[in-house]
């Protein structure tokens, strides 16, 4: 099985992060994974984007041009990525930042305030991993023990307070 | 980590003592890699004023017998082709690294693939050739700039890695084996006579045609016994395919997918992945000439290896074209419909 996943939105929210820790989850549990950044123009314009593929063959290519799961996390991401979505596939939306709807009916796609959820609960930049604990619910690719194996193994370990913070972020978008 | 991560990493390891860079997007990585880990290793780490600059103290550095590399993507590597020359003509072991982006020009900097030509004929003016190794993984980023060192070494000359924007920026996981420390057996290295031995001279320059001509020959016997010894590919299901797809480095990834696609509608489909472009692995093409129908060649390009193909395969079969180029990636859906397409018309 294979699962291609898609995250974007500002540069600064911690898109390409949360792509690493995805990856990280599936080489945690022996899945062939592949991380890609964008590096391009849309960069240097604030929007920032990255693909990440977990597989249980070898990767072809790491581009990724219609996600089984995306992330997105400001208004022109959702243009961008919500109509490349697999039938079937999942949506993740931060709706504090972004206002448009979702129309379309083939897809499961959850809303989440994270920005504002990671306001509320004083997660200043954690609402990237709360739609990572709403996509871990929902989806149920990754496992709670590697999401948190693999946040212990990225933060380095004198952050301790990070990795409290992190941990704190998944469960609140696991329970929304 | 990424490919550019991981293959300064193995380069480190390898026993790379010297690099010299100058910036360029995308394998600026190697740069910033290299300044944090030379300096915690005893090495030396040194951004220059310019790519020319870069591969002329790579030059000295090789001179003096030193474990040396530099890196640059397409445009800077086209700076870099004078010093390539004089490092091939002084004989002398390097290791220079091609992230590819666009081109021609300034191009663009997305991943690319459109420097197979000056890799493997072109590199800089004279009679010469570099070893070329096409990394097709993170993987292979790390195991081939490890290889790269120890057969420049061996042949005494510069070697590449043909790398793109791709495979240098993705993540991967990587693993590091153990390398044993290079030889210290360069007698031909200036590192100080003390009055003990004759001079040792690294020089280009030959005035007398007739001497210049003698070490031409003398190189080419050298790159003779490395066509014989150095030719690696790796074959998928080349057997009984009827079709071989081929391609190097990130475009053989997308090849190899389409491949199994088109082995799950029925069509025979195998792939040869050459892995060392210079030499080429003529060897790998010509087998499979004896049962395959058709090549389909697939780069991030306008179609240079397709020369090479035809070459090796002394144009017993028909050698297709399928590419991208400017920085734009073929999708593992384009290539299969090429199979398809091949598979309707040219397999009766």
């Amino acid at each position: 099985m294979m699962s291609e996943i898609q995250l974007a939105g500002f540069g600064g929210q911690g898109i390409l992060f949360a792509g690493k820790v995805l990856a990280y989850c599936g080489m945690l549990a022996d899945r062939e994974v592949s991380w890609l950044p964008c590096y391009g123009p849309e960069m240097r314009g604030g929007t920032c984007n990255c693909s990440v593929c977990l597989s249980d063959e070898p990767i072809g290519s790491p581009v990724v041009e219609s996600p089984d799961i995306i992330i997105v996390m400001n208004e022109p991401s959702f243009a961008k990525f919500i109509d490349t979505v697999k039938p079937g596939g999942y949506a993740f939306i931060d709706n504090t930042l972004v206002e448009a709807q979702n129309t379309r009916t083939d897809i499961h796609a959850f809303a989440v305030p994270a920005t504002q959820l990671a306001g509320d609960n004083d997660l200043a930049g954690g609402a990237n991993i709360i739609l990572i604990g709403k996509l871990i619910k929902e989806t149920g690719i990754i496992s709670m023990d590697d999401i948190e194996a693999a946040i212990r193994k990225i933060v380095p370990a004198k952050k301790e307070k990070l990795i409290e913070n992190n941990l704190k972020a998944i469960k609140i978008g696991y329970d929304y | 980590m990424k490919g550019n991560e991981a293959l300064a990493e193995a380069a480190v390891r390898a026993g790379c003592k010297c690099y010299f860079g100058y910036p360029i997007t995308p394998q600026t990585e190697i740069s910033a890699y290299m300044a944090k880990r030379m300096p915690r290793c005893g090495g030396v780490f040194l951004q220059a004023e310019s790519e020319i600059a870069a591969v002329n103290m790579v030059y000295g550095a090789a001179a003096s017998g030193v474990r040396a590399m530099t890196s640059s993507s397409s445009p800077g590597i086209s700076l870099k082709s004078e010093g390539i020359s004089y490092i091939a003509g002084c004989d002398l072991p390097c290791v220079i690294v091609n992230v590819q982006r666009g081109g021609p020009g300034l191009g663009g900097i997305q991943p690319s693939q459109s420097d197979y030509y000056l890799a493997t004929k072109a590199a800089g003016h004279g009679d010469f050739f570099m070893l070329v190794y096409a990394p097709s993984s993170v993987q292979e980023m790390a195991d081939l700039a490890s290889r790269a060192f120890d057969d420049a070494d061996k042949y005494r000359m510069p070697a590449m890695i043909l790398s793109d924007g791709l495979l240098g920026q993705m993540m991967e996981p990587v693993s590091f084996k153990d390398h044993e420390n290079p030889p210290d057996n360069k007698e031909w290295a200036c590192v100080g006579h003390k009055n003990k031995r004759p001079h040792n001279v690294i020089n280009s320059l030959y005035l007398k045609p007739e001497e210049l001509e003698a070490s031409n020959i003398e190189r080419f016997k050298k790159y003779d016994i490395v066509k014989k010894e150095l030719h690696l590919a790796e074959e998928y299901l080349t057997e009984d395919a009827d079709i071989i797809v081929t391609g190097y480095g990130a475009a053989a990834r997308i090849a190899r997918s389409a491949v199994n696609g088109a082995r799950a509608e029925g069509i025979k489909a195998g792939l040869i992945r050459p892995i060392t472009l210079w030499p080429f692995p003529e060897q790998a093409y010509a087998k499979a000439a004896d049962t395959a129908k058709v090549f389909l060649d697939v780069e991030f390009s306008m179609g240079q290896m397709v020369d090479d193909i035809r070459l090796a395969t002394s144009c017993r079969r028909p050698v297709r074209f399928f590419g991208r180029t400017g920085g734009v990636i073929p999708t593992t859906a384009e290539v299969l419909e090429q199979i398809r397409r091949i598979a309707k018309e040219e397999l009766k």
